[in-house]
């Protein structure tokens, strides 16, 4: 083993506490060893195994699905490292469809022995668990595609760069930060290659190979006088994109405004440096005074609004129920799909599901029911027109077929209606986000995402931001502090007077959304462009302790 | 085999030390076992059964340590994963804050066991939920619950002769209750180690009754109210609080816990002078291990004392740093209350609002410890010691300590999410807008 393979934990308490937000799960390996993908003609083999076990018993559908999951996380903190593990998590889930109701089960081992095991429980279970359905499931029909692939595309597998590099990269990040001032700084990079295998009684046998980065940190200065301290986190965004999102290019940048603004390249050493000069400022910023703004909202900040807002509620699944006891129900019930003149939003807001767009977080082939993704519209001109479902409730909606949105985290986790990239379409006519602000006579421009909270049924939230600034008669005046806005949702898409065009256009994300019971994370992306929303209220979140 | 006897275990332990080479050799053995149930619109809708154990090894050469887990235990397998966390220690750097392991502890025994719980089948889980969906079939209401139990087992050896075993079981269910209007909506959640302890009938009865109950329910202006937090509302708000207990961030500067100039607020009046916490992993109504990660003995420790911060947390290295004895922080938190239950604290009340649970609550500022969220499943308002109607849910925008500032009164406490906590009636609690989510 050379220098560069090295793979250690500093201690485990540290190590968890670092990885709490984001899912490495399995056993720690080698880098060597993760670079070996498993060969397509066993994992072919495998399934088969399944599938022939699951009918035998009874199963009128089944599928299989064999992951592999790898997880490289490397974490420091200002001049040392805390943590790297290289993880894999690798086995089979098998699902099946009989006597009307789903069964599941999953083995690590994968022998024939263990496989056929695995079918036959998933089937023992469907059969009890049929004695308590009122109604069997209902499957929309989907064809067999036979034996296709499916990877991101990328021009550098990060798994594939030594962990020292990475290392380098991340202690100079912090180097930048410490030099500028800061008294404590965290950087973090995340990376996930999802290797699955699909294969189901229908015909399909899809290889899959996915990859996603996030590169991210916190810069903390404190004012021990005052007894105070501040931070701020980086702009990046989660990506579904291999190591070159991390070589800068201008042509990839927007400057000009207050912020440099990144696409699908990121210079982290610029925006370490910034973020160490932007702390003085919130140190000294101006405490908002609470009333109506005009929000002029940066993408690295408008994509969580557009996640609990508009990505979470027309989850078919959540409308339904099936979500009641966790992550809620939705404020948009069926009633308000099929009137067809539901106002969402003002006529600005055109909200677009996606599964294929090139760099974000959800695009794969196929969903993990293999189906092949696509894109479909949510928000028409301001009118919800559309959810985001799956094969056993599309015929609910009255689609013939799913929508794609099946996913499930591991291939011991039984997959389920998970939400798609969900992105706010750019405006048609030219406009820059310095344009935007020129117009705005009182408002407050923000970028990155800070504290947020939505009720059960995605009516109220409250989010705030990384910065904020004060707009006067068109100016950018200063920053504030203790900002935060609150709003209903339907109200809030109706102030929407104005998206910038496509050249602002930008994709953020989350790694770690979460839902179902026992809960499962998954990777989603929301794109959109500076966009301006008139009169909300913004409330002071200063207090003071006694 | 996924549960193993202290025997068993400390055998397995004991071989693996047996193969290791370095200066220092941590290893740690866990294993569980369990089964869930979930279901909605009154149906089971997925079900499942898992059981694993691995084992986990740190070897460390001077302050440099490496890592590597397995799931296999012959012996060909228990010496690759020694060699494999050598080999890694070997290349990493050097850690500063390493801290040499523990030698031999003694811990007391713990009661986190409980055989019936242990001995459930997915036959016992269907029967609880078939109890919960007859509630809710009968009463003409959807019903979405979730039940889990598990039994595992948690076991350390190291090569300074430090042994720790600990068995426990659990078993959790809650349940969301709502009428086919969708205008009310109920929630309950419980767990214990005892089995025989939950009654998922009884507890889906409350759930039902709050769902109709709380239809219907009418707007008031948000503003600063004294409010009656159920243990599991007020559970919601603590739990984000005892995580500040850290002395490191404290020290560091960066918690709510930092003094104004420099150092902590240990000794300082931080809370209402009614404010008493600790936390002991002997406690019979929630036990825990009693010892941590480290190996270090978890005793009862007393947190706040007539509102004073009596203790924080240090870690082994911290504590080092600062010349103290490590003290380690305990999942069992007992906040001390009264003997009121909740419905006297109801009758005492003139004016006031009943919060059955808070939901997706948010740090909006680490200084102040801030929080926002809503209130969920049940808010009613209460005249003359009588709750009078169901309200409309609230956002809430208020800081944990703030809110132990303005204690009232303090009910009995009952096991929920966060520890032992008491229902709580608290003056001028905040809400800031209406939400019309049901």
């Amino acid at each position: 083993m050379r220098r560069r393979d090295f793979l250690f934990m500093t201690g485990i308490g540290v190590g968890a506490s670092m990885l709490e937000s984001v899912p490495v799960f399995g056993r720690l390996i080698s880098v060597e060893e993760a670079l070996t993908p498993v060969d397509v003609a066993l994992k072919k083999k495998m399934a088969d195994v399944a599938l022939n076990a699951a009918k035998s018993k009874g199963a009128t559908y089944a599928d299989v699905r064999i992951g592999r999951y790898l997880n490289q996380v490397i974490a420091t903190k200002e001049k040392r490292v805390e943590n790297v593990a290289n993880a894999e998590s690798y086995g089979m889930g098998v699902r099946v469809l009989a006597f009307g109701s789903w069964g599941f089960a999953a083995t690590n081992n994968l022998d024939n022995d263990s496989i056929a095991k695995a079918a036959a429980m998933a089937v023992a279970i469907a059969k009890g668990n049929s004695k308590i359905m009122s109604e069997p499931v209902q499957l929309a029909a989907q064809k067999g595609y036979g034996e296709v692939s499916w990877k991101t595309p990328l021009e550098k597998n990060a798994f594939e760069v030594p962990i020292t590099d990475k290392v380098d990269l991340l202690l100079n990040v912090n180097n930048e930060a410490l030099k500028g001032g800061a008294k404590y700084v965290n950087s973090n990079l995340f990376m996930v290659n999802e290797q699955k295998y699909f294969a189901s009684t229908d015909g399909s046998y899809i290889d899959q190979d996915i990859h996603r980065i996030w590169p991210t940190f916190t810069v903390t200065k404190i004012d021990a006088a005052g007894g105070k301290f501040e931070t701020r986190n980086a702009l990046s965004a989660p990506m579904g994109m291999g190591y070159e999102y991390l070589t800068p290019k201008d042509d990839e940048k927007i400057k000009g405004g207050p912020v440099t603004m990144y696409k699908k390249r990121y210079d982290i050493f610029e925006d370490v440096k910034e973020a160490t000069a932007h702390i003085d400022e919130k140190l000294k910023a101006k405490p908002v005074q609470p009333g109506k703004y005009d929000l002029v909202l940066d993408p690295t900040h408008l994509f969580l609004t557009i996640h609990e807002s508009v990505g979470h509620p027309t989850e078919l699944d959540r409308v339904l129920g099936y979500e009641a006891n966790y992550a809620g129900t939705s404020f948009l019930t069926l009633d308000k799909w099929e009137s067809k003149k539901f106002n969402f939003g003002s006529k600005n807001v055109n909200i677009l599901a996606d599964k294929t767009e090139v760099g974000s977080l959800g695009a794969v082939g196929y969903d993990d029911e293999g189906v092949k993704c696509g894109n479909w519209d949510i928000i028409k001109d301001g009118i919800l027109v559309n959810y985001q479902t799956i094969r056993d409730q599309a015929h609910i909606i009255g689609l013939k077929e799913s929508q794609a949105c099946c996913y499930a985290d591991s291939w011991d986790s039984i997959q389920f209606q998970r939400m798609p990239n969900v992105s706010l379409a750019p405006g048609n006519v030219a406009l820059t986000a310095a344009e935007m602000v020129k117009n705005v006579e009182k408002g407050i421009y923000m970028f990155g995402r800070n504290s947020y909270s939505i009720d059960q049924q995605r009516y109220n939230f409250q989010f705030s931001s990384q910065l904020a600034y004060e707009i006067k008669e068109g100016k950018i005046v200063g920053m504030l502090k203790d900002a935060a806005y609150q709003a209903n949702t339907q109200e809030f898409w109706n102030s929407c007077t104005q998206c910038c065009d496509k050249n602002d256009y930008r994709l953020g994300g989350t790694f770690s959304d979460g839902k179902g019971q026992p809960s499962q994370v998954s990777a989603v992306s929301h794109g959109s462009a500076t966009s301006r929303f008139n009169g909300v209220n913004v409330i002071n979140t200063g207090r003071k302790l006694g | 085999m996924a549960i193993l006897s202290k025997e068993e275990a400390q055998a397995i332990l004991k071989k693996v030390l047996s193969f290791s080479k370095a200066d220092f050799c941590e290893v740690s053995l866990n294993g569980s076992d369990g089964g869930n149930i979930r279901y909605a619109r009154n149906a089971v809708s997925t079900a499942g059964q898992i059981s694993v154990m691995s084992l986990g090894v740190s070897s460390t050469f001077g302050k440099k340590t490496g890592s590597a887990t397995i799931n296999e235990f012959d012996d060909a397998s228990l010496q690759k994963v020694v060699k494999r966390a050598e080999e890694l220690a070997m290349l990493a750097p050097e850690n500063p804050e390493f801290m040499p392991p523990l030698g031999p502890q003694t811990f007391p025994e713990s009661t986190t066991y409980n055989a019936n719980t242990a001995a459930m089948t997915p036959d016992t889980r269907a029967e609880m939920v078939g109890k919960s969906l007859s509630v809710s079939k009968a009463a003409n209401l959807d019903a979405a619950g979730f039940l889990e139990n598990s039994t595992r087992f948690n076991s350390i050896m190291n090569s300074k002769g430090l042994f720790a075993y600990n068995k426990g079981t659990n078993v959790s269910f809650s349940v969301t209750v709502r009428n086919k209007q969708g205008t009310g909506s109920g929630y309950i959640e419980q767990d214990f180690n005892d089995l025989s302890k939950m009654d998922t009938l009884a507890l889906s009865k409350i759930a039902a009754s709050k769902a109709n109950g709380s239809a219907g329910a009418k707007a008031i202006e948000p503003g600063k109210y004294t409010v009656i937090l159920e243990p599991l509302a007020a559970s919601d708000m603590l739990g984000n609080m005892f995580r500040g207990f850290d002395a490191r961030s404290a020290d560091e500067g960066r918690s709510f816990m930092s003094k104004k100039g420099g150092g902590t607020r240990l000794g300082e009046q931080l809370f209402s002078e009614n404010v008493n916490i600790y936390s002991d992993p002997l406690n019979l109504d929630i036990p825990s291990a009693p010892w941590n990660g480290d190996g270090l003995p978890i005793k009862r420790t007393q947190w706040v004392k007539d509102g004073i911060v009596k203790n924080l947390s240090y870690s082994r290295y911290w504590a080092a740093q600062k010349g103290v004895e490590p003290v380690p922080f305990s999942r069992s938190i007992v906040v001390e209350g009264g003997t009121q239950s909740l419905e006297e604290l109801i009758k005492s009340t003139e004016k006031g609002i009943l919060v059955t649970r808070f939901w997706y609550i948010r740090s909006v500022d680490p200084q102040t410890l801030l929080l926002t969220g809503l209130t969920r499943d049940g808010t009613f308002y209460i005249e003359n010691g009588e709750i009078k109607f169901p309200i409309k849910n609230f956002r809430f925008n208020e800081s944990p300590v703030i809110m132990l500032n303005n204690v009232e009164a303090l009910g009995k406490p009952v096991r929920t999410g966060s520890g032992m906590i008491p229902p709580m009636k608290i003056k001028d609690f905040t809400f800031t807008s209406l939400s019309d989510a049901i």
